[in-house]
């Protein structure tokens, strides 16, 4: 894909400079392109839709239905009336929620220090934390399981809160973030008599909405979607599922012939996520760039 | 990575001042205090405690019985084993550079002038917000042999498609294709952030000297974004290891360990069905895919400062 579509990239930066050949036929090949990729790529989300509100007659008579011919919701109400899909959806919030606000909170705080406080042996302890970012959880998931009992946490949501909020990936996003905020601004807020503490709540923090943004967004989703550490966690409590585990462990057993069931639920599943990243995506590639993730 | 190491400034101007600096790091330890006792609790010590635990035998949560190398020596013995490993080299040598191919060919495309390029921008990255679980579960339904889109759409086309799920190499396949469909949004923002740092003088300075799109590309844009390559091989090769929640609600590992990887793997030896299984042998599964990780990131490390260094 890269070497048709690169070639044609760059003539076209430098036609843009040039407002007669600005519609040139390589404008019109890189469109339809970049329409036919994006086509494809939110195919399987239109199917997923599509099958959601299809008969299960119509998803399996033979030949192709672009579009449902009989709309109807039995595949939202049939798995909603058996199984106690909105205390799964609950569950989920709640989980993802708390899990959101302890791990972002100790990640801001965590890259503060390493992007803006100079103490011994800094950077040991960075290269020690990302080299966690490596650690699987099927590596440590049984002993996690041991460490997560004997803390007597089992049988409640935090044996999922506690363990998925020990997270890296932020803390290394919050100081290549931090590390770009000048010294001299904090260094003015010192010489007025302001600790670390006061600087980062009213300099540092005001600064890094798209650092938040980011950092919510992807630690609210991967927790949202969590699913092999809480199917260790909450195995044996069926009361605690989150969704993921609801529709693994219940929902696909059960309708493994109806697709139509699994798949409105999954989208159900999926729809708060698809409208916390439209309502946070413009400040989505901002953090990312200015993270010097590059 | 080697980009950190060299914007961290050293401690040492700040040693000189003894209070000043106990002061920093009574500042520095309450700002990671948080943080650090989470991953010592939750990452550290179970890391420890995965390489006890996998010299025992253990089958519940009641004390071990120290086995000395015993697990080990069974899994190089175990068939499965090696085919799971085979499973996830086969996996990562496939999705990955299809993905950040594709990935760097779409971010170059969408950094170009076009109308609407936002909004196929965040198409293109949905798929990463979709749980691992519904891109499972999904991919199934699109893969289903009988009556899945896939096999419908061939079949309007006079092909008669795979049996995607009975067979061990087009299951393969197809859980290869849905990650891909899943990871590229991600290759192709790392690669639009890193696209932004490639100025336009150096672009037009090689156009002057005569340079065609493609030398341009290949010899100007794509060494400038080297970190942005080296950063999704070590981020993407991580994944691969630890994939999990796509293959489990895709294919469960089957037909028979033809989809299982070793993570895949490690779960079902520690836990199934029914509950703990035999723990300590899951955990010298996880102990091995840790290793093999780090010596995979090690490896990237040092190839990329190298290549760093002769530029």
């Amino acid at each position: 894909m890269s070497t048709t579509t690169t070639p044609a990239q760059a003539p076209a930066t430098s036609a843009t400079r040039r407002p007669r050949t600005r519609r040139s036929p390589w404008f019109w090949a890189r469109l339809a392109l970049a329409v036919v990729i994006t086509l494809v790529m939110f195919f399987p989300l239109y199917w997923m839709i599509l099958t959601s509100f299809s008969p299960q007659s119509e998803l399996y008579s033979a030949g192709l239905r672009w579009w449902p011919h009989h709309f109807t919701l039995d595949n939202y109400r049939d798995p909603i009336d058996l199984y106690p899909v909105w205390h799964w959806f609950w569950n989920s919030f709640v989980i993802a929620t708390l899990t959101t606000l302890i791990t972002v909170v100790c990640n801001l705080l965590a890259g503060y220090a390493f992007a803006k406080i100079r103490f011994r042996g800094r950077n040991p302890l960075f290269l020690l934390l990302l080299s966690t970012m490596m650690i699987p959880v099927q590596a440590v998931m049984v002993p996690q399981f041991r460490v997560s009992v004997d803390l007597g946490l089992f049988g409640n949501i935090w044996a999922v809160i506690l363990p998925e909020s020990a997270a890296v990936f932020g803390v290394f996003l919050a100081r290549q973030f931090f590390v770009a905020i000048p010294d001299e601004l904090l260094e003015a807020a010192r010489v007025d008599g302001a600790g670390h503490v006061r600087a980062f709540v009213q300099i540092v923090l005001p600064l890094c909405k798209p650092l938040v943004a980011v950092l919510v967004l992807l630690t609210f989703s991967s927790e949202w979607n969590s699913f092999a550490w809480p199917l260790v966690a909450l195995f044996s409590n069926n009361e605690l599922f989150t969704l993921p585990l609801g529709i693994v462990t219940d929902l696909q057993g059960q309708y493994s012939s109806n697709y139509g069931a699994i798949m409105a639920i999954s989208l159900l599943m999926t729809l708060p996520m698809i409208v916390l990243f439209v309502a946070f995506q413009r400040y989505f590639v901002q953090g990312l760039a200015r993270s010097g993730i590059k | 990575m080697t980009l950190l190491q060299e914007r961290m400034p050293t401690a040492t101007p700040q040693r000189r001042r003894g209070g000043l600096a106990r002061g920093q790091a009574l500042a520095a330890g309450g700002f990671l205090l948080p943080n650090l006792v989470l991953i010592s609790v939750f990452l550290l010590l179970p890391l420890v405690l995965a390489f006890v635990i996998s010299f025992e035998k253990l089958g519940s949560l009641g004390p071990g019985e120290y086995l000395g190398i015993n697990n080990y020596a069974d899994l190089l013995k175990d068939r499965v084993f090696w085919e799971t490993l085979r499973n996830t080299g086969v996996f990562t040598l496939f999705s990955i550079p299809i993905a950040m191919a594709a990935g760097l060919g779409i971010a170059v495309l969408l950094n170009s002038v076009l109308p609407g390029r936002t909004l196929y921008r965040s198409i293109i990255f949905l798929p990463l917000v979709i749980s691992g679980i519904s891109t499972g579960v999904l991919g199934a339904w699109m893969f289903d042999q009988y009556n899945g889109f896939v096999n419908k759409f061939l079949a309007t086309l006079g092909i008669s498609g795979p049996s995607w799920q009975a067979n061990g190499t087009w299951a393969m396949a197809s859980v290869i294709i849905v990650t891909v469909w899943q990871r590229v949004g991600f290759d192709m923002l790392i690669y639009l952030a890193g696209l932004q740092g490639v100025s336009s003088e150096v672009q037009e300075a090689a156009t002057v000297d005569g340079a065609s799109a493609w030398q341009r590309f290949r010899h100007v844009v794509f060494p400038l974004l080297g970190p942005s390559t080296f950063f999704l091989l070590v981020m993407n090769m991580i994944y691969s290891f630890q994939v999990f929640d796509t293959v489990w609600a895709m294919t469960r590992g089957g037909p028979d360990y033809a989809t299982t990887t070793v993570s895949t793997y490690a779960y079902r030896t520690s836990f199934d069905e029914h509950g703990p299984q035999q723990l300590g042998y899951g955990a010298a599964v996880g102990v091995v895919i840790y290793l093999i990780t780090l010596a995979i990131t090690a490896a990237q490390w040092r190839f990329s400062s190298t290549r760093d260094q002769t530029d």
